[in-house]
């Protein structure tokens, strides 16, 4: 596959959350702040790019038995180095994001690309696919949080976009978008619209 | 995929062995490398929400220098919350260091809530509790404010109540860290709320909780209107949790003995402060005597 297929296929033609459905829990936990989203996106490019890099490299080296055990370490500790690095340059958002930065680990978005592309490919096409998959997973994420902050807040990037009516505007928040189960309606909406548009995407029917 | 000369035992280990090696002198160089910065953040952060709730932060953002200046006119001090009497070293630990938080989970230096007076249910606290105060220009005592956590619906609340120099009227509060609803108990930070129990005053002179949180809003003509606070409305839990914390961390088994010592104390000094006037005047005439002699 081509630079230019590794790297922005994952955004629409084949799409870690909205094509493969993987990777919705932290889409569901993070999303109420679209400044926490971007640093959870950041986060995920970075841990997923690494990993797939490191991966790749040694290849060639790690034994078949133990193989998902070295992917798990060398995710874990990108993951670790990572949220020790949020805690001291954005110290804010890394509180607000509590656990779900440690929880980058159990993304199985991460694993899933180590496992299925880096163990397989070169070490740039693997940092690119890790790139690529990181990028298509920040898609979703934006849209869901653009909208969870949007109705739910009244905000964008905590400037108000809304006035609330219980800061003297005229907008009611929805106070659903700001509870888990939306990001799952947004998602769906998501998927919706992208399968509307792309219809090779569609499940065929048994 | 990995070819067979990749499976043997001793491969295995030695490729377990280096990652571990690597991974972990990763882990710890950065660990290591970030720690003073990240208990920078920590400490501004502690900081900033302290002065947040004696409302002594300007609006908008505000850099860290400022807030390290604006936090120099606090002073902090552990009080031995049994006796209500401030400690120091060596009789105690270094307030800069001193965290109550972990101080609560270690047995010998934590005090074991009895179950009856357990409202905030956090079980144990520390022995030495911290408070800070916010002094005028001239060394008197403007604000106390004290930390205070318990638990809210699902989380334990972690904040500051600010009480002014009488240490009967409510500054602010604020609550630095929870785990409640979004849009619900999470109300909790809403700044109208928040400002709407600045001037309440506190019940201390009987067994009532010092304040009380109502299901619904405070009825102005009520007697008690001043020692109540407007509930938040799908929150009852969160806002019991609350009233709860409050009445704890201001009962006997918290501070409670702190700031009687405190109100008896400043209603003292105040009465030194007016016989002072008089006894300057009855001196002068006794030096004029002294000259004569």
């Amino acid at each position: 596959m081509s630079i230019k297929k590794t790297l922005f296929n994952p955004l629409f033609e084949n799409n870690p959350i909205a094509l493969q459905i993987l990777g919705i829990c932290s889409a569901l936990a993070v999303t109420t702040k679209m400044e926490a989203v971007l640093v959870m996106c950041v986060a995920v490019i970075f841990v997923m790019a690494l990993s797939n890099f490191s991966v790749s490299l040694i290849r060639h080296h790690i034994p078949n038995s133990i193989r998902i055990i070295v992917e798990m370490t060398i995710i874990a500790s990108l993951v670790i180095v990572t949220d020790q690095l949020l805690k001291a340059f954005v110290y804010d958002v890394a509180k607000s994001m509590t656990v779900y930065v440690s929880l980058i680990i159990t993304n199985c978005i991460v694993m899933g690309r180590a496992e299925a592309y880096a163990m397989k490919n070169g070490p740039f096409m693997s940092l690119l696919d890790g790139i690529g998959n990181g990028l298509g997973y920040s898609i979703v994420l934006i849209f869901v949080g653009l909208f969870r902050e949007l109705l739910g807040s009244g905000k964008i990037m905590g400037l108000t976009i809304l006035p609330l009516t219980r800061e003297g505007g005229w907008y009611e928040a929805n106070g659903m978008m700001l509870l888990s189960p939306s990001a799952f309606f947004l998602i769906g909406l998501f998927i919706w619209g992208l399968r509307a548009w792309k219809k090779n995407q569609v499940e065929e029917e048994n | 995929m990995s070819s067979s000369k990749n499976e043997g035992a001793f491969k295995t280990l030695f490729v377990a062995i280096l990652l571990c090696v690597v991974c972990s002198v990763l882990v710890s160089t950065a660990a290591v490398r970030l720690k003073s910065l990240q208990e920078n953040n920590k400490r501004l952060d502690i900081q900033k929400n302290i002065l947040l709730a004696a409302g002594l932060l300007p609006k908008g953002k505000v850099a860290k220098e400022d807030i390290a200046k604006i936090f120099e006119k606090i002073e902090t001090y552990l009080i031995d919350l049994a006796t209500g009497e401030p400690i120091s070293p060596p009789n105690g630990p270094e307030v800069e260091t001193y965290d109550a938080q972990k101080a609560a989970k270690d047995p010998s230096l934590a005090h074991a809530i009895a179950p009856e007076n357990d409202l905030a249910k956090i079980r144990t606290r520390a022995k030495l509790g911290k408070v800070y105060l916010v002094r005028t220009p001239d060394g008197g005592i403007d604000a106390l404010i004290l930390p205070i956590h318990g638990k809210g619906l699902w989380s334990t609340l972690y904040g500051f109540l600010a009480l002014e120099r009488d240490a009967r009227t409510v500054l602010g509060i604020g609550f630095y860290q929870h785990g409640e609803t979004p849009g619900l108990g999470g109300e909790v930070d809403n700044p109208s709320w928040k400002a709407s129990w600045r001037g309440k005053k506190l019940t201390i002179e009987d067994e009532r909780p010092p304040l009380k949180v109502l299901k619904g809003s405070v009825d102005p003509n009520s007697p008690e209107a001043l020692s109540q606070i407007d509930g938040l409305s799908g929150a009852t839990i969160t806002a019991r949790g609350v009233e709860y914390l409050i009445s704890y961390w201001l009962g006997n088994d918290g501070y409670g003995k702190f700031l009687k010592t405190y109100r008896e104390q400043l209603s003292q000094n105040e009465e030194v402060d007016n016989k002072e006037v008089d006894n300057e005047e009855a001196n002068r005439e006794h030096e004029e005597v002294d000259y004569e002699h």
